[in-house]
């Protein structure tokens, strides 16, 4: 009981952050949402009693990377409009495409039933072990018959793709501008100042 | 969990909270005196015996005074960022122990209740993770305040807080490595008992300064800056940027502000004494002091070595001028951070050898 409303009010929360961050016409207002978006997960982290994932989420996310966020919104200057206009053409048609595909996933998963609302029928699931003993869990391979001890090899890995994918994503939007018909072929130190 | 352990977790946030606000308004009455001494003046007199209520009329004179608000704030940040400030500098206390566990029968059952606010695995990163969501009130407040000088106040914070987080963390490293455990209460039970040298107990307490006191210099020195207490207050440096982030606050907002910051300092002096200096641990003469005696000794000696640190931050206050900006990043970034790593490396392999023995041997 306790676990649903703390995950209805904290799902809240996330969502709300996560429509500011993209919503935010203020990078910094942006840069508050995704804290707190942040800040739900790590609440989810404890209501599953993983006290170490949380406090690290906070400590490098909250604390390390948003102060860089906030660092170099101040120093870029605020007050500058962002251009608003979207630049690539299919964007907007692709997402609409991957939100009713997630939409329709989470229903199938919904509806044939391989996924409660809330995931204890009793006493909460308790983890126990040292550090060493979670990392084996996480990423040792073990014997082939053992399924359990590798489990979690392949999202861990999958997570790791998807990092690197959104990385050189970011800087390919960064450094993308649409060519006009006039204008010579831009080499990739073409500043607006140059 | 019933309800009456309900209540004792309530009870134990409730003294927190008022034992908080209680050590700060000592605490400001404490540094007004100490620096009126040592600058050969009174202090505050008028307020109280020995003007100690001073603080107590000063927090009902903000109470009353106008809330002004800057027409070029952004209104929903900067209301915002004064809670920001006090709400981290309260949970960081939390985990903090400050006195010896007491056996109590209730409810027809003996309970064993930590006189901490609560007793978590990972109190260490906890108090590091809320730490550094501590310095978004800062940040946030100069920044929205629409005004150049809080602008350069917070800017500077964030980078004061960046590097010298760098140097709190890797200097608390060979604590966790040598005591083997993140939790602070276990910390403590890990510093009682005398010290070894060999296999030959010394008379010193086995305290984590005595073994590590490089670590305790830098964790110090690191905590110190990270307070945003002179020689590091370029933050809030009157002299060259008015207030820095707190300038356009005015009554209860700075009010919060203030609170937030002696908080701060408390909270980092216990840490000091929690993980350097044994915590609660001192003589209690059990069995022949009366019981409550005995279990109320262990805060007394908590309290005591607090005080001895926060007789230093003030110290530090009234003699030292104030570090500049390049100063500051050289002492944070090429002293105490390579400093650190250094020591790191050799309890690393002091650890090594204590558990696997000599590479040779």
């Amino acid at each position: 009981m306790v676990e649903l409303v703390i995950f209805v009010l904290m799902g809240a929360v996330t969502l709300a952050g996560a429509i500011g961050v993209v919503r935010a016409r203020n990078p910094v207002y942006g840069a508050m949402g995704l804290m707190a978006t942040l800040f739900a997960l790590a609440v989810f982290y404890v209501v599953h009693l993983a006290h170490f994932v949380a406090v690290v989420q906070v400590i490098v996310y909250a604390g390390a990377v948003i102060t860089l966020f906030l660092f170099v919104i101040m120093f870029v200057g605020v007050d500058r409009a962002e251009d608003l206009k979207e630049k690539l053409a299919v964007q907007r048609p692709v997402a609409l495409i991957v939100l009713v595909g997630v939409v329709v996933l989470a229903g199938v998963l919904v509806v044939t039933g391989r996924f409660d609302w809330v995931i204890s029928s009793g006493e909460p699931p308790v983890v126990r072990g040292t550090i060493e003993e979670i990392g084996e869990n996480l990423i040792s391979i073990g014997s082939p018959s053992d399924r359990q001890a590798s489990r979690w090899l392949l999202p861990f890995e999958a997570t790791s793709l998807l990092l690197i994918v959104a990385a050189v994503g970011a800087i390919a939007l960064a450094f993308y501008r649409p060519r006009r018909k006039d204008e010579p072929p831009a080499g990739p130190d073409t500043g607006p100042g140059s | 969990m019933d309800w009456i352990d309900l209540g004792l977790v309530a009870l134990r946030v409730v003294v927190v909270f008022v034992l908080l606000q209680v050590v700060t308004i000592l605490l400001i009455w404490f540094e007004r005196k100490v620096v009126a001494d040592m600058q050969n003046r009174v202090g505050p007199e008028r307020a109280g015996p020995w003007g100690i209520l001073q603080t107590v009329a000063d927090g009902l004179k903000l109470f009353f005074k106008e809330q002004v608000t800057p027409r070029k704030v952004e209104l929903g940040l900067y209301l915002a960022a004064p809670m920001l400030a006090a709400v981290p500098a309260f949970l960081m206390f939390m985990v903090v122990p400050f006195g010896r566990p007491v056996r109590i029968n209730l409810g027809g059952q003996e309970r064993l209740i930590p006189i901490q606010g609560a007793d978590l695995n990972i109190g260490l990163l906890y108090v590091l993770a809320m730490s550094s969501v501590a310095v978004y009130a800062v940040v946030l407040a100069g920044w929205s305040s629409g005004s150049k000088y809080p602008l350069l106040g917070g800017v500077r914070a964030t980078a004061q807080a960046i590097s010298y987080e760098a140097a709190m963390g890797l200097s608390l490293v060979p604590v966790v490595l040598f005591t083997g455990t993140l939790s602070l209460s276990e910390i403590v039970a890990a510093q009682s008992g005398s010290l070894t040298f060999f296999d030959r107990a010394l008379s010193l307490p086995a305290w984590n300064v005595f073994v590590l006191a490089p670590s305790f210099l830098i964790f110090f020195i690191a905590a110190v800056a990270e307070t945003n207490r002179a020689p590091f207050d370029l933050v809030e440096a009157e002299q060259e940027i008015v207030g820095g982030f707190h300038t356009e606050y005015s009554g209860l907002r700075f009010a919060l502000f203030f609170l937030a910051e002696y908080i701060n300092i408390f909270t980092m002096s216990a840490l000091a004494v929690t993980l350097f200096l044994g915590g609660w641990s001192g003589p209690t003469w059990d069995g022949t002091l009366p019981l409550l005696v005995s279990a109320i000794l262990p805060t007394v000696w908590f309290m005591l070595k607090v005080v001895l640190f926060l007789f230093m931050y003030v110290w530090l206050r009234a003699t030292l001028p104030r570090l500049r900006y390049d100063q500051l990043m050289t002492l944070g970034w090429k002293r105490l951070i390579p400093a650190s790593l250094v020591w790191l490396f050799f309890i690393g392999g002091a650890m090594a050898v204590r558990q696997f023995g000599l590479p040779w041997g």
